[in-house]
């Protein structure tokens, strides 16, 4: 490993290689991320809730609004897992397995609202919670797919020691990401086809589309925002494992 | 609006705000907890290399 900082002129990328040079850059973004986020997502409910009710849903369209945003972030969030893996076992940058580390436990709640509102819009629209069609089998297993990589990143006791194996898991289970999004047209399900990223363009009225993309744009925002505290939080238990190993070779040097 | 959908809709954005609002406070106790953690070691004397001595340290140091 070569000195970052021994070079002239260091990369982008090497100067966010490095963690402290992370802490510092990421703790300005940081309040205006939350903010920002705060800000769309109350904009995108308002108007949401606010919204006319639909000709054949009612008023249960307003879950949309929600769980549309939390069903992209579900898939989202496994694709920047991915690219984070890349990052571990391409570039070996200090800084990816700290990112699959952090997301991991956020992935799993969006997914997790994602499939509780969705059975929550289920009940009164297809008069049941569940079904087993592919949608919502193949959400369900990338549901079990973040608990078993959270699961993973925390098996061992050195955190780190992980990173390799995780970005293996990781990279196997982006293969269920596109099957997520064209289960709904390679099976009949009882789910609805896309009605947003569509080839002809989105089939819904501006009275829709526009809260759900503001909302999205929020929710995507605030899991930016938390995933880069988590970040954080993940460097910092680093450091502390570090110096308690230290503090401990130390203490046993003294007797 | 029909009455029957309310407790539907209450019921899904509750839920997801409950779990969101569970997910922040435990980043944040978790942020707060090693904060803590490292301010004691430090107190102790216990320093990493790179700020007890030269002005930076190695990029794979520092991210153990």
């Amino acid at each position: 490993m070569t000195d970052v900082s021994a070079s002239a002129k260091p990369s982008r990328f090497s100067i966010l290689a490095n963690p402290t040079r992370f802490l510092e850059l990421s703790g300005r973004v940081q309040p205006w991320l939350y903010g920002a986020a705060l800000i769309a997502v109350a904009v995108g409910v308002f108007l949401g809730l606010t919204a006319p009710a639909d000709y054949q849903q009612g008023a249960t369209v307003t879950i949309m609004f929600i769980h549309v945003p939390f069903a992209w972030l579900s898939m989202m969030i496994w694709t920047v897992m991915s690219l984070s893996a890349l990052g571990t076992l391409v570039w070996r940058h200090p800084l990816a397995d700290v990112s699959v580390k952090a997301a991991a436990p956020i992935g799993a709640v969006f997914t997790v609202v994602c499939l509780i509102t969705g059975s929550i819009w289920g009940r009164p629209m297809w008069g049941t919670w569940w079904v087993w069609d592919a949608r919502l089998t193949s959400v369900f297993v990338l549901f079990l797919m973040y608990l078993g990589l959270i699961a993973l990143t925390r098996a061992l006791e050195e955190p780190g020691k992980s990173a390799k194996s995780a970005a293996i898991l990781v990279l196997v289970g982006f293969v269920n990401i596109p099957i997520i999004k064209f289960s709904v047209d390679w099976w009949n399900t009882l789910h609805q086809p896309a009605s947003v990223l569509r080839v002809d363009g989105p089939a819904m009225p501006a009275a829709y589309l526009t809260p759900l993309l503001i909302s999205a744009l929020g929710f995507t925002l605030l899991f930016f925002a938390l995933h880069l505290t988590a970040m954080r939080t993940e460097i910092l238990r680093r450091r502390v494992a570090a110096l308690s190993r230290l503090a401990a070779r130390r203490a046993e040097a003294a007797h | 609006m029909q009455a029957d959908y309310f407790a539907f809709i209450a019921s899904a954005y509750g839920i997801s705000a409950l779990a969101i609002l569970a997910l922040a406070l435990w980043v944040f106790l978790d942020a707060r907890a090693q904060r803590r953690a490292l301010r004691m070691l430090e107190a102790q004397g216990i320093r990493r290399r790179s700020e007890a001595g030269g002005p930076s340290g190695h990029a794979a140091e520092a991210g153990r």
